[in-house]
């Protein structure tokens, strides 16, 4: 029986508004924010990327699981943002964290889902009992093209999980994958901006792959919504989480914790991950929690997971993801906001 | 070791000087210095450069140099030591000179900084790179929090800073080598814009182009080259951590303390007697600390001194009548030598509108980075 | 940035990896071979907390090329609890907040980059630790 050992989230302090972003391309910022059900979202300072938001939720994952990074024995890191295009964000977050050399490391991509996908490749590991630990990391920095609907969400932020055998805060009573080819969003090389197809990644992706998933992995273990107490679905906006979690009959109080998306927006691979943190935050021992992902191209990771007293106990040990959403922050203008994500052509 | 005396100086004009390269602006110093002297050779050169290298390219200057005066064949070398630079020149050709080894050397300094270079950047090489520059500070900064630690611990206000500057303007106004010959307001410094706080942007010596060279021989034989020679009574330098955050405390230049003692201590002075000083005003808080390690300021708060009129023209000890590196310029290589030529021309009374009545000791104090490195000279009339 | 250059500083500047002198105990930071107080030649690795005190600082407004994005910034001189000094800017606070006395966290940033081309270069920056949490 393997499962979650330790969890830490990281959220940039900096924050822009919908409203903001609507005024500049002269939306409606009502229709904004009641369609999209999101008010503002995190932005990385420009300091911050992939690497760097995985090394603070890296540290506090160790801190709360208490385990010496030597013995981690594999890192993965999933972004669709690795701040290069080839060398490893892994090797940089291992060596800042302390883990290694003996260690495996890989960098994960399927856009947002690339952080469940390390984790579903962490807890393989040390179920085979090959690895005593294995850190999984889902991290992004995503840029949203100027004036698309997707400015208003593509966030920044990230969760890594230490999954273990032993001294569990959460058990994982299984996990499964549902994967098709789905072109419904994708980002070419050297690109700066990715595309997607509109109202196609509704229907066909997000739902398909997500519902699917669910009802799968409800199946395999025998389980129903009203056997869970909470419930993560991956967030591209307010309202497809909300309606998944509802036509497989969670109520919306379930969906509530892990509902991160008004404040933080969609920080892709960074997304069900650190709904699923928010969820751990708060939620009481022994209680059935699902989270199921999704990354267009496309799939969805799901797992069922079972609370320990563990997890209540050791959680304090490192800042919530509240703390951080609602803590200190810093609520940039249009000019600022696009000068920090770079999107301004400069003289080099 | 025998006595030393300089008998000859020449200097550019110190500024913006686009049409004139590198290897011009020494040949016009180096030669202006041989015919002060009526000097046709050298037995050696030593010019202190801070980096032309990464301000136009060129490194070996030494023999690219003394051939501009028409003198390959002749020994020279390049001096490095950030801005001290020229007084470690100055130095090496002193102690060339006082071992007997040669009769006639050369000590020169020459920078040539706006040829395009990113200059903030390469002053920033004078600082630690791995340990202070990657992180982000720049030079200014690096004395911004001197000047922070400076008014921490003893009261100094940016309004004391901005004295100096206004100080050496007026001296500088005097000075027809100078980059800058308009006096300034203590409201003008105030008002200019920000650096690195606390530090303005006239708080700060300016980027120029300049070269200066002056000739030393033994003593016994300067009255061949003029009547009027001036000794070199003392040479000290020292050197101090290299990262400001590995200095006990940031407000206390040490290297400049040891390097003035060790001065003083070979010219057999106290600081009370020297008249007149040139000191390193790379940005004011440098003239404040500067003065203060050197004991120039008889004990009254060395940060009031500019204020005062202590360390003006007509004061007690007047510091930095060529108007200092803020108002004369910094031509980072050449600024220790133009130094000691400031302190020639006032002991041999040809210091004009600047003339210190009556000097008959006279000292410079070259600072190198944030103050890793430090050379003073105590100097005397011949 | 050459390559060799900026991995042989990984460890001090990643994992925040000094020395400590076995004659006199004192801390350096990075560390050297030869220890700076005492000339002591046998010093062993150790790792500076994640927290200090700002013992001076400055606000960056004439930046350097790489860094202008970023001005105006605040830079400080961070000691440690066990004596490690180091220079970091300080972030997330507006820099004129940042003193002498500040205490702050040490977090793991990217530094500077090398235009579009070259490595990324990363190390530790200050973060204000908010009041109620510094006792």
């Amino acid at each position: 029986m393997a499962g979650i050992v330790g969890y830490g989230a990281y959220i940039p302090r900096n924050r822009i508004t919908a409203d903001e972003i609507a005024r500049q391309w002269g939306k409606d910022p009502d229709s904004i924010r009641g369609g999209l059900l999101l008010q503002e979202k995190s932005v990385p300072g420009l300091d911050e990327d992939t690497i760097t938001i995985s090394v603070a939720a890296g540290l506090h994952a160790l801190e709360r699981a208490g385990v010496d990074p030597q013995r981690v024995g594999a890192l993965y890191i999933g972004s669709e943002s690795h701040p290069y295009a080839v060398k490893p964000s892994g090797t940089v977050v291992a060596e800042a964290l302390g883990i290694g050399p003996e260690v495996h490391v890989a960098d994960f991509e399927f856009a947002c889902k690339a952080g469940t996908e390390a984790m579903f490749v962490a807890l393989g590991l040390v179920e085979s009992g090959r690895m005593e630990y294995a850190m999984a990391i889902g991290a992004d920095t995503s840029q949203g093209a100027p004036g698309d609907a997707l400015e208003f969400s593509a966030s920044a932020g990230g969760t890594a999980y230490i999954f273990g055998r032993e001294e569990l805060m959460a058990e994982v009573v299984d996990a499964v994958s549902y994967t098709t080819d789905t072109p419904d969003f994708w980002r070419r090389e050297g690109a700066f901006y990715p595309r997607h197809g509109g109202r196609f990644t509704g229907e066909p992706a997000y739902f398909q792959h997500v519902l699917s998933a669910s009802r799968l992995i409800l199946e395999r273990t025998g389980l129903k919504a009203a056997d869970f107490r909470y419930a993560v679905f991956h967030m591209p906006n307010g309202k497809f989480p909300l309606s998944a979690g509802k036509q497989l009959g969670f109520t919306r109080e379930q969906l509530e914790p892990g509902w991160i998306v008004p404040t933080m927006g969609n920080t892709y691979s960074g997304s069900s991950p650190t709904g699923l943190a928010a969820t751990l935050d708060v939620v009481e021992a022994d209680q059935l929690v699902l989270i199921t992902s999704f990354g267009s191209g496309a799939a969805s990771d799901s797992f069922v997971l079972r609370t320990t007293e563990l997890l209540v106990e050791r959680r304090g040990r490192a800042p919530g993801v509240r703390a951080m959403l609602d803590g200190p922050r810093r609520y940039l203008s249009y000019g600022e906001y696009v000068k920090v994500r770079e999107k301004i052509r400069m003289n080099d | 070791m025998r006595d030393v005396a300089m008998v000859g100086a020449g200097m550019t004009h110190f500024g913006e000087l686009w049409k004139l390269s590198l290897r011009e602006l020494f040949a016009e110093a180096a030669l202006a210095a041989l015919e002060s002297a009526g000097a046709d050779h050298l037995d050696g050169l030593w010019v202190g450069n801070m980096s032309a290298g990464q301000f136009v390219g060129q490194e070996h200057i030494g023999p690219m140099l003394v051939e501009q005066l028409g003198m390959s064949g002749v020994p020279a070398t390049r001096v490095e030591s950030a801005c001290a630079s020229g007084g470690m020149a100055l130095r090496a050709a002193w102690l060339e000179v006082a071992s007997g080894q040669s009769e006639i050397v050369m000590a020169a300094g020459v920078e040539k900084m706006n040829d395009g270079a990113d200059v903030t950047a390469v002053l920033a090489t004078a600082a630690d790179q791995e340990a202070e520059v990657y992180h982000g500070i720049t030079f200014p900064g690096l004395y911004a929090m001197i000047a922070r630690a400076h008014m921490a611990a003893h009261g100094t206000t940016v309004e004391d800073m901005a004295w100096v500057a206004v100080k050496n303007h007026r001296h500088g106004a005097l000075n027809p080598h100078a980059q800058f010959r308009r006096e300034i307001t203590v409201e003008d410094v105030l008002g200019s814009s920000l650096v690195a706080e606390p530090l303005r942007l006239l708080n700060c010596s300016p980027v120029s182009d300049g070269a200066a060279a002056v000739l030393l021989v033994p003593l016994s034989r300067a009255h061949e080259f003029t009547d009027r020679p001036v000794r070199i009574l003392g040479s000290g330098a020292a050197t101090a951590a290299m990262a400001l955050a590995d200095r006990a405390d940031p407000a206390t230049l040490d290297a400049v303390v040891t390097s003035a003692t060790r001065a003083y201590r070979m010219a057999g002075i106290q600081p009370a007697q020297i008249d007149v000083a040139e000191v390193h005003d790379c940005f004011s808080i440098a003239e404040i600390c500067c003065t203060g390690a050197m004991g120039l300021t008889d004990g009254c708060n060395p940060a009031q001194a500019a204020r005062s009129g202590f360390t003006a023209l007509g004061g007690r000890r007047p510091v930095n009548t060529s108007g200092g590196l803020k108002a004369k310029g910094h031509p980072v290589g050449a600024t220790g030598v133009a130094q000691a030529i400031e302190i020639f021309a006032q002991l041999r009374g040809e210091a004009g509108d600047r003339q210190v009545p009556d000097a008959h000791i006279g000292a410079t104090q070259n600072m190198g980075g944030s103050g890793a490195s430090s050379v003073v000279h105590v100097f005397t009339r011949g | 940035m050459p390559s060799p250059r900026y991995w042989r500083e990984i460890p001090a500047r990643y994992r925040l990896e000094g020395a400590r002198c076995t004659a006199c105990e004192r801390v350096v930071y990075p560390a050297r071979s030869v220890c700076p107080h005492c000339r002591g030649r046998a010093l062993e690795p150790m790792r500076l907390s994640r927290r200090g005190r700002v013992v001076t600082s400055t606000v960056i407004h004439a930046a350097p090329d790489d860094f202008s994005a970023e001005a105006p910034y605040a830079m400080a001189i961070v000691e440690t609890p066990e004596g490690g000094r180091l220079m970091v800017q300080v972030v997330d606070c507006e820099p004129g907040e940042v003193g002498p006395g500040m205490e702050v966290s040490l977090v793991f940033r990217l530094i500077r980059r090398e235009g579009h081309g070259g490595i990324l270069c990363y190390g530790h920056k200050g973060v204000p630790v908010p009041v109620e949490v510094a006792t």
